[in-house]
């Protein structure tokens, strides 16, 4: 889905837990997630705390929309 | 003379531990058969043994891919192995990468056979079928009958150390390997052959397949972040409670768009997963872990973002077929471009 997106104009970020997947896929701008059954989450916190690690991974994607890439690029920490 | 030695590797749902909510079990070793070892033991009697199993659930591999290898090859190497054996995995995502990533590191490290087994979608078999023997399998354990005796077949044949024939033959996925060897016809006539079925709408099978590289290049970076439309998108199966479109919980055949602007925030109340790849017990109690609402709309708040596009889109990712997922995406992001919106934020489980 994040490649057909791409390709019909609309620049895409792909939030995802399994890098090498999203690698494979083939999505140009990826930003690493907390874990399969909870990406933007941690149950090990309390609410806010997840909240706070939920904003951390959403403004790094937002980071990752609006830097350029060249090709295939992991937004880590 | 003494049997051969196989360790076979399998996930925490055919090892019987449990489903998605056992996904995150550690490694562990088992004497003899489990499971889908049985019909492959059975099949393999003559020459070898499963002398151990090791379990170990997808999602523990794939978090922790690291710790997991290690200990996983320290198993194999206890139980001195003449081959090893992972899956097969069918169309599961997860399981194919572990079986894929642990089968390459067993060949590289310890310097015996391994072979797996895949359906070609699996994300597994594009990242691992040059450097594995995988064999092609149908896309549900529904095909372990099929799949079991090609993978005896190529087992045996590493054993005893013959020549591995064609993809085709051996029913491996092709590993783009090429051969040279005597054809009785040369290759001249062959290709003026192969124009000629061509040519009539007959079939004919090119001796030189073009690799696949469907890849598309990044575009320029958004400029403006606080005037933007931003949309979610979800592989992760997030539904309104109850699921009213019935999305299927793997092997998808729809997606769905739900309108979240009256939602500040997705609780077990409003939503929950369709998707049944992954243990759905904390998208269950707050969606939000998978589908960013509530921070979308503090970023839309502080102006951050210009707004959080009225609708979300969803699909189950698990087991859904790559060229369903296409027309998904093509079918909705011509609606997302119609209704203005200038980024997406696609999130997977």
């Amino acid at each position: 889905m994040v490649k057909e997106i791409e390709r019909a104009g609309i620049p895409v970020v792909h939030i995802c837990t399994v890098v090498p997947i999203s690698l494979t896929v083939g999505a140009n701008r990826i930003v690493p997630a907390i874990a399969i059954p909870h990406p933007l989450g941690n149950p090990a916190f309390d609410k806010d705390e997840q909240k706070a690690i939920r904003r951390k991974i959403v403004d790094k994607a937002l980071v990752a929309l609006t830097t350029e890439v060249d090709g295939q690029t992991v937004f880590e920490d | 003379m003494s049997k051969k030695r196989v360790v076979h590797y399998i996930n925490q749902f055919f090892g019987g531990i449990g489903g998605e909510e056992k996904a995150d079990i550690k490694p562990e070793v088992r004497e003899g058969v489990v499971g889908p070892g049985m019909a492959l033991q059975g099949a393999i009697k003559e020459e070898a043994e499963i002398v151990a199993t090791i379990i170990c659930g997808d999602s523990y591999f794939n978090e922790n891919v690291d710790e997991a290898k290690k200990v996983i090859m320290e198993m194999v190497k206890k139980y001195d192995a003449d081959l090893f054996v992972a899956g097969p995995a069918f169309n599961a995502g997860r399981y194919g990468v572990a079986c894929g990533t642990i089968a390459e590191a067993v060949k590289k490290e310890l310097k015996i056979p391994v072979i797996s087994g895949m359906y070609p979608e699996n994300p597994g078999a594009d990242m691992f079928k040059k450097s594995v023997h995988i064999i092609e399998t149908g896309n549900s354990a529904a095909q372990m009958r099929k799949a079991i005796p090609a993978m005896a077949n190529l087992a045996i044949k590493m054993l005893k150390g013959e020549e591995i024939s064609s993809p085709a033959e051996d029913k491996y996925i092709s590993m783009g390997v090429r051969k040279n060897y005597f054809h009785e016809t040369r290759g001249s006539q062959r290709a003026v052959d192969m124009l000629m079925n061509k040519l009539a709408g007959e079939e004919f099978v090119t001796e030189f397949p073009m690799p696949n590289f469907d890849r598309v290049d990044p575009l320029p970076a958004l400029k403006d972040l606080s005037n933007a439309k931003i949309a979610l998108v979800t592989s992760g199966g997030i539904v309104p409670k109850g699921n009213p479109d019935r999305i299927e919980s793997s092997s998808a055949s729809k997606y769905g768009k739900y309108d979240i602007a009256d939602f500040f925030n997705l609780d077990e109340m409003s939503h929950e997963t369709a998707h049944g790849g992954y243990d759905p017990i904390y998208a269950n109690t707050d969606a939000d872990c998978v589908l960013p609402v509530d921070v979308m709309r503090d970023l839309e708040n502080e102006g951050k973002i210009g707004k959080l596009h009225r609708y979300f889109y969803t699909t189950t990712g698990n087991g859904t077929a790559v060229a369903s997922s296409k027309a998904f995406a093509e079918e909705f992001s011509k609606e997302l471009l119609a209704d203005g919106v200038d980024a997406v934020i696609l999130t997977s489980t």
